[in-house]
């Protein structure tokens, strides 16, 4: 596998690069603003972006990479771990908002409300609320999982129903009675663990946090791709009933993985709200885990860098082409999709590896690679 | 129907309490019988090659061994397990072990790694996430290797093998497991005749301590195995007993060799 061929320290030197650029780039952003080396606030707001994109293409790629479960309903788990870290922020306003009611936020008093609702409690401890981020995804993700995985639900019909998850949620979360802002969802926010969000330092402090979790996670993912637990996740994506009948638990793989992967997506949402700011039901798009897909299958399905790779790219582009031709993004992203699926079918990663095994063997063998690429990308 | 003698290697007395017992299976798939009443006794220590034609119910009977499906009625035990009440992993845990008409092996895994999944171990994930390999494992892999002819493959990719050595790595991973009972469907299906004649050694020095159903098609094969013959039609037992006995059988003649 092409993260094996990286090696221990190749893995840590690309575990250091989010760290290590979020380090920089959250320095530079202080520097004073006539300074040549200032990185404008932009900058670090969209770079954050990105990096919360990462970890959710990575959540991704774990299960679709190494088990073989294509979820398009990923973007779910990563909305409901920004709506956990969303309501922390709404409580932390207080008696800031505009009507000043000390516990309701205001899209409750305009609402008429009277009392906070039950599943709001606790949400003003930034702890009950960093447990919520992690338990609520991977709760939605086990009971989910369960059911289908014990059902043997797998393939084209598992994709479908996790789509119907994420649209289920969607239309949920449109309504006003559900008590989570209705369409426009929950924003206004003004600190987290008391530091202002508008602050550069801390937006250069969680620039730098969601780079440690992205790098942190995927040095997680790595081990555990890499060990006997990763080879036999291999082993369920490429024969499942062969490993079945050697005595695995198949669903029991799937699950764990699945619900840890949920939990990871779930992180990157709550990294994502406060830096962006706003969090409303349009997260839970379908099209939104859609796109978190083709990150993957861009950068390279099954090899973890390239998932990270493939967000931060296709990202970059969507930010300067809907800025410059906003009409013609869908049809850049289908298309890429396309382009991908039949010619990188390794994706970004691919294309340097293969190049790197293409060149060490001999012409004959040069034939067979690249027509079993094309069977693996199938 | 079982008068005839019969040539197996791991001959038990009467008394030893058989290895599989099915009776009066039955399946059906949309009102289609895939079997119909089958019976097989299995003794400790045989080797039974199991023949019939297309749609006999020979895949559907190891479907029913191994639990991928359940029968409607009928009893399927192995010695005192009630298999109709066991899932795959359950029955795999018992000592069945299963090798597919189509070779699957993991083909992303170097030809190693799959006897190191197939090593009987605790195979819960709790346990898997912090197993290492251990010295014995190596051992004991290695020592399959040889025996499966595929020591020098090592640490190839198992996609890299031709069609027969993955046959065998299959069959090594069978012996990873270490079953009591393998069940082996076409073992020699696109083999060379070299090969086909070093699978049937093969098969012979597994049985000298495990016991063995071969579904085959190919009949020097069957033939060169020397050991009991059941006759499989239209899912349920036409003739038992060595391949000369079922082979002189007018029915069996009728509905397969003969034509």
């Amino acid at each position: 596998m092409i993260s094996a061929r990286l090696g221990l320290y190749g893995s840590l030197l690309v575990a250091a690069v989010p760290l290590a650029l979020t380090i920089a780039v959250g320095l530079l952003s202080l520097l004073p603003a006539d300074s040549a080396l200032h990185v404008p606030g932009y900058v670090v707001t969209l770079l954050g972006k990105y990096l919360a994109y990462a970890l959710l293409a990575l959540s991704v790629d774990l299960v679709w990479g190494y088990v073989g479960i294509l979820s398009l309903g990923h973007g779910a788990f990563f909305a409901l771990g920004g709506y956990a870290m969303g309501m922390y922020l709404m409580r932390q306003i207080g008696t800031r908002g505009v009507y000043g009611d000390p516990v309701l936020p205001d899209f409750m008093v305009f609402l008429n409300w009277q009392e906070l609702p039950w599943y709001w409690y606790g949400f003003d401890h930034f702890a009950f609320a960093a447990l919520m981020i992690v338990l609520v995804p991977g709760a939605l993700a086990f009971v989910f999982g369960y059911l289908a995985f014990r059902s043997r639900v797998s393939g084209v019909y598992l994709s479908i129903i996790t789509q119907a998850l994420t649209f289920a949620l969607m239309l949920a979360f449109f309504r006003n009675d559900m008590g989570f802002g209705g369409n426009n969802g929950l924003t206004d926010f003004k600190d987290l663990l008391g530091a202002n969000l508008q602050a550069g330092s801390t937006k250069a402090g969680l620039l730098i946090a969601t780079g440690a979790f992205l790098s942190f996670f995927f040095l997680v993912c790595r081990h555990l791709t890499q060990s006997r637990f990763g080879k036999v996740l291999i082993a369920i994506r490429d024969a499942e009933s062969r490993t079945r009948f050697l005595g695995y638990r198949v669903e029991r793989y799937k699950l764990l993985v699945f619900t840890f992967s949920a939990m990871m997506a779930g992180i990157g949402g709550a990294l994502y709200v406060p830096q962006i700011g706003i969090i409303n039901p349009s997260e839970f798009e379908p099209a939104n885990s859609i796109e978190a897909v083709i990150w993957v299958a861009v950068g390279g399905r099954g090899t973890l860098v390239g998932s990270m790779v493939g967000a931060v790219i296709v990202n970059f582009a969507k930010t300067v082409l809907t800025g410059t031709f906003p009409e013609i993004w869908l049809f850049v992203l289908g298309g890429l999709f396309i382009f991908v699926t039949l010619f990188m079918p390794r994706g970004i990663v691919g294309l340097f590896t293969g190049l790197r095994t293409w060149r060490s063997q001999p012409a004959k063998v040069r034939k067979q690679l690249t027509g079993r690429a094309l069977e693996a990308g199938e | 129907m079982n008068a005839a003698p019969v040539a197996t290697i791991g001959g038990t007395p009467e008394s030893m309490q058989p290895l599989l017992y099915l009776d009066g299976i039955s399946v059906s798939f949309d009102g289609f019988k895939a079997l119909n009443g089958l019976s097989l006794v299995l003794d400790p220590g045989e080797m039974r090659a199991v023949i019939g034609p297309n749609g006999a119910g020979k895949t559907t009977m190891m479907d029913v061994i191994t639990g991928k499906t359940r029968p409607d009625s009928g009893k399927a035990m192995f010695r005192e397990a009630d298999l109709t009440q066991l899932d795959e992993a359950e029955i795999a845990a018992l000592g069945i072990g299963r090798k597919f008409q189509k070779p699957t092996v993991f083909e992303m895994h170097s030809v190693f790694d799959n006897l190191l999944l197939a090593l009987k171990a605790d195979r819960r994930p709790s346990r898997v996430l912090f197993a290492s390999t251990r010295a014995i494992e190596r051992e004991r892999a290695d020592g399959i290797l040889e025996m499966v002819r595929l020591t020098g493959m090592r640490g190839r990719m198992a996609g890299e093998l031709s069609h027969g050595q993955k046959q065998w790595l299959e069959i090594g991973i069978l012996l990873a497991q270490e079953p009591e009972l393998l069940l082996v469907d076409e073992p020699a299906a696109g083999m060379t005749d070299a090969e086909t004649e070093q699978t049937t050694e093969l098969l012979r020095r597994i049985n000298e301590t495990r016991s063995v159903i071969v579904v085959e098609h190919d009949m020097t094969f069957v033939r060169a195995l020397a050991v009991k013959v059941t006759v499989l039609h239209e899912g349920s037992v036409l003739a038992e007993g060595s391949l000369e006995h079922v082979s002189n059988d007018p029915r069996v003649i009728e509905v397969y060799l003969g034509r």
